[in-house]
């Protein structure tokens, strides 16, 4: 048992020699050690000596975060001879000296109870071996647009052997139906055939058109594929997969007088500019058709630098024509959208905002709108009405999802690992996203998104062995187990199966997919299911030496 | 592109990062005091620091230019002293590193706008006018008021309180010692000072010092009951594009900070329900997943008021409270309305050192002073080989810079790791 000074850190606000007495008077401890840096090289000299010397077979730490310094403690162990995974980390720094500043008593009184509860736990720990998992060091990207083809060519230009699968016969995606991109004024389906060109010449790419994934079996290294192209089935073997399907523009039926001919949205207006087919001479665009409001909450983030790009396009064609956009708010963010939006104004673009409780009323050949300043309607001419629509999830979202066991979002988009920081990642390991599959994205914002899943999936790639930490859930009893699948339903990693034995159905753990969160274990009621390191017998007695038995 | 030599300078922190533990007892002893950069100016740190607690590696620094012995010359070396792993080291100097590398990634980031240039915003006059990162140590449970939302105000008033105290205190010892030492009480001989039975220069001097306490004490007295009265912040309002999409200053949209106003507010609330706030506004630019939702529930639950209209100069009344003037574009009218705290969105600007960064490297930087990229190569530079990502190459929020960071990393990968022959094909993609 070592307990650390954590220099004033833990020594400062708790009465650090009587926990290191109060450790002497616990069952099965030998040895008791205070530090000043129980982490300081001679710490850990301190500890190696003591399992040589004492014969130690357990070591409990009561110092930090087992976040941060775990790790060390257990290569110590290790290096002195001791299986890592029996050592039991005890934090009386983040959760008494630092949280009970002011009460240093109490601090230390609950410091004991912890130190108590980890040398409970310590001796029922088992030795446990690091799982290793060779890896396949090949990708699958779903979605043939210019997320897909990026992050596919970023892969490939490294070295790894990528297998492209687009539903469509046509590589390019959503910007096959684009005209001009915004604020590089590319061509689209120039941009798009360049690409797909890029792909299809790269030796390492299998691009598969009219393709979709079937079945997806197996975990982060060892992805069992099953792909349908054109009725046929193929199987193949990939260690990372990437989601970059896309997303749909929603067709606003019922919305505004839709009819597809003098009232349409955004992208068939650049279908007419793409195919030269546009005559109007004056032009309406009304902004969140279908988004901000009670069915659909979420603002779709581009809608607003479509129709400035398409106004701007629209105004250099003819500066006679009258484009007016109604707007609630322009969400030019950054720099190039605010001087596309500044562009648009200079060539005398009219944008005019509307409350969402008085919205525009579109009658043949004009728009009625009440206008905020004026305090009064105004009725604008409009040959063509344009509706700013929302993109909307993919009908395969929910396929795809379940098909790798990811999550969506309350609209149906890909949900990220973690909002801020895991932005490219999925929590399942070795899936990541990217694109309109993830939120509304700018080409610009695609295109690096792409770069950065294939940076994310290039690193469990590069490595020919994973080594896993072995506190994994396992079978322990597999008799008890009646293959019933509650814990596979309920894993959010992906990393059960149920599988059929000699002994009927009973469930499967994959270790490498495990995160070890418990879920299972806590499910199971027939006990069949125990996270090494945490099982039921452990818990309990450390909840034992909580209340004293 | 593939072979960069780059020279590096490291400068001397004058601690010895391998020994050092961070345990922060030179931190603890150390006599000086320098404001605190990291706290917005707000709090004070001392001369051997950690810029932020979290930093790092968790490893001290000492701050030259403040520092007793280093940059004033004097003994000191009180750091050294205490420190158990005998880390500090005044000897150190800055030392010279070559690199040679395939590729670089600019992470530079980028600056918060100053906004003392927008005169009618008062921030260098009026004292509860702050910005947005003052505010977020204001807010903050490690930073200088510990999330309380006391007013900068009561915080120079709470200054003046200690000067005024230890004003009060040496003023005190002064009149004792002469009161003790002639055995005659101030009052009488103030008295007779008064009334010119007294006028030896002695005297004179007492019947001063005695003046000037009782002065003192008077004025502490105010200062303190003027402190009891006051509350913490109950009404803020907050002010957008400070310094962005602003022809004077920036044109571009800072990006980040609606969303940051709308964070601010809400956990102003959080901390405390009685705060309610005013975001003033041209448009309310929420894009991200779930952004329209939290704006949308910062208004049913935090009682934010979202007030479309420029604000055109803030003023500010006798008992210190700033004044919003603006222009309501949905009622027509100019109107006025009295705060206890401004905030300002100031804007995200090119760091100080990117123009220089940028001559070094051989790049280019944009109309806005941010280095210039592609919108189709949204991670390259004007230099083959040399990357950016994050808010040196514009204004971003943190998933974006995040995802930018791994973008950025696949391009150099591309560069440093390809099977050869690919890598310079790879940079031109488009």
């Amino acid at each position: 048992m070592f307990v650390c000074d954590c220099g004033s850190n833990i020594a400062g606000y708790l009465d650090v020699k009587a926990l290191a007495l109060y450790a002497e008077t616990l069952p099965n401890v030998v040895y008791v050690k205070e530090n000043l840096y129980t982490c300081s090289e001679s710490g850990i000299n301190e500890i190696k000596a003591a399992i040589g010397e004492q014969n130690l077979n357990r070591v409990v730490v009561a110092s930090c975060t087992p976040r941060t310094h775990e790790p060390l403690f257990r290569a110590t162990c290790a290096e002195a001879g001791l299986n890592p995974y029996l050592f039991e980390m005890v934090n009386i720094r983040d959760q008494c000296s630092w949280v009970h500043m002011q009460e240093r008593e109490d601090g230390t009184a609950k410091a004991k109870d912890l130190i108590r509860m980890g040398v409970a736990k310590a001796a029922l720990l088992e030795p446990q071996e690091p799982i290793q998992s060779e890896m396949d060091a090949k990708a699958m990207v779903l979605g043939g647009g210019i997320s897909g083809m990026t992050a596919a060519l970023a892969l490939a230009n490294r070295g790894y052997q990528v297998f492209l699968l687009e539903k469509t016969p046509r590589l390019g995606g959503l910007l096959l139906r684009l005209s001009r991109l915004g604020p590089s004024n590319a061509d689209a389906s120039e941009l798009a055939a360049k690409y797909a060109e890029r792909v299809q010449k790269h030796p390492l790419i299998q691009v598969m058109t009219s393709t979709v994934a079937e079945e997806v079996k197996g975990y982060i290294g060892h992805f069992q594929v099953t792909a349908v192209r054109n009725g046929n089935r193929e199987e193949f073997g990939v260690g990372v997969i990437i989601v970059a399907i896309g997303a749909e523009v929603l067709q606003p039926h019922g919305l505004f007088q839709y009819d597809g001919k003098s009232v349409i949205n955004q992208l068939e207006l650049e279908e007419r500019l793409k195919s030269e087919d546009f005559s109007a001479g004056s032009v309406v665009m009304i902004q969140c058709a279908g988004a901000r409001n009670e069915d659909r909450k979420y603002c779709s983030r581009i809608c607003c630098m479509v129709a400035i790009k398409n106004a701007i396009a629209l105004k250099e064609r003819n500066p006679d024509v009258g484009v007016r956009v109604l707007y609630r708010d322009i969400q030019a963010y950054g720099t190039e959208n605010e001087a596309m939006f500044q562009r648009a104004k200079e060539l005398g673009v009219l944008f005019l905002k509307y409350d969402p409780a008085m919205p525009p009323r579109v009658e043949p050949g004009k728009v009625v709108v009440f206008h905020e300043t004026l305090g009064r309607d105004l009725t604008l001419p409009a040959e063509l009405v344009v509706l700013s629509t929302p993109l909307i999830a993919g009908p395969d979202n929910e396929t795809v999802s379940k098909l790798l066991r990811v999550s969506l979002d309350e609209n149906k988009f890909f949900l990220e690992g973690h909002v801020k920081l895991k932005p490219l990642d999925f929590a399942t390991d070795g899936v990541y996203l990217c694109g309109n599959a993830h939120y509304p994205a700018t080409v610009r914002e695609a295109v690096s998104q792409a770069l950065g899943a294939a940076s994310r999936a290039s690193i469990p790639l590069s490595k020919k062995v994973m080594t896993v930490e072995p506190i994994v859930s396992t079978l322990v009893d597999e008799d008890a187990c009646r293959g019933c699948g509650l814990c596979v339903a309920l894993c959010p990693y992906g990393a059960l199966e149920v599988v059929r034995t000699e002994k009927g159905r009973k469930v499967r753990v994959i270790p490498v997919a495990c995160k070890g969160c418990g879920v299972c274990a806590a499910t199971c009621y027939r006990h069949a299911l125990s996270v090494n390191s945490y099982s039921d017998q452990q818990i309990g007695e450390q909840i034992r030496a909580f209340l004293g038995e | 592109m593939g072979a960069f030599r780059v020279k590096v300078r490291r400068k001397a922190r004058y601690v010895n990062e391998n020994l050092c533990t961070g345990c922060g007892s030179c931190a603890e002893k150390c006599p000086t005091l320098v404001v605190d950069l990291y706290n917005a100016g707000l709090g004070k740190r001392k001369a051997i620091y950690k810029y932020f607690p979290q930093g790092i590696p968790s490893v001290f620094t000492i701050d030259a230019g403040k520092c007793r012995q280093l940059g004033e010359g004097k003994k000191c070396g009180v750091c050294a002293k205490v420190c158990q792993a005998k880390a500090v080291d005044f000897e150190q100097k800055d030392r010279m590193v070559e690199l040679e590398v395939g590729a670089v990634i600019l992470a530079t980031g980028y600056e918060v706008f100053d906004p003392s240039g927008i005169p009618e915003y008062g921030y260098d006059r009026i004292a509860n006018v702050v910005t947005a990162l003052e505010f977020e140590r204001l807010l903050s449970a490690s930073g200088p008021t510990a999330g309380h939302l006391d007013r900068p105000s009561e915080l120079a008033l709470e200054a003046d309180i200690e000067e005024l105290e230890k004003d009060v205190k040496k003023l005190g010892r002064q009149v004792k010692a002469l009161e003790d030492k002639h055995g005659k009480s101030s009052t009488q001989i103030l008295d007779r000072v008064k009334s010119g039975t007294l006028t030896d220069q002695e005297s004179l001097a007492w019947a001063a010092t005695a003046e000037k306490l009782a002065e003192a004490e008077a004025d502490l007295e105010k200062k303190k009951q003027k402190k009891a009265a006051a509350g913490t912040a109950k009404k803020l309002a907050f002010i957008q594009c400070v310094g962005s999409r602003d022809f004077r200053y920036n044109r571009f949209c800072s990006s980040y900070c609606c969303m940051h106003s709308v964070k601010e507010a809400m956990i102003a609330h959080e901390h405390d329900n009685e705060v309610s706030s005013s975001i003033f506004c041209m448009d309310l630019r929420a894009v991200g997943r779930g952004f329209e939702e939290y704006k949308l529930r910062g208004g049913k639950q935090a009682g934010i008021r979202y007030v479309r209209g420029r604000v055109a100069e803030i003023t500010e009344d006798s008992a210190g409270n700033p004044i919003v003037w603006y222009e309501s574009t949905t009622s027509r009218q100019v109107l006025h309305e009295t705060f206890d705290m401004v905030i300002l969105a100031t804007a995200c600007v090119p760091s100080a050192s990117t123009a220089e960064l940028a001559r070094l490297f051989g790049v280019e930087v944009d109309e806005n002073g941010f280095f210039r990229t592609d919108p189709l190569l949204p991670l390259n530079t004007t230099r083959p080989g040399i990357f950016v990502c994050g808010c040196a190459q514009g204004p971003m929020d943190i998933p974006e810079s995040v995802a930018q960071a791994s973008s950025a990393a696949a391009s150099a990968a591309e560069v440093v790791a390809s099977p050869p022959g690919e890598a310079a094909q790879a940079y031109r993609y488009a």
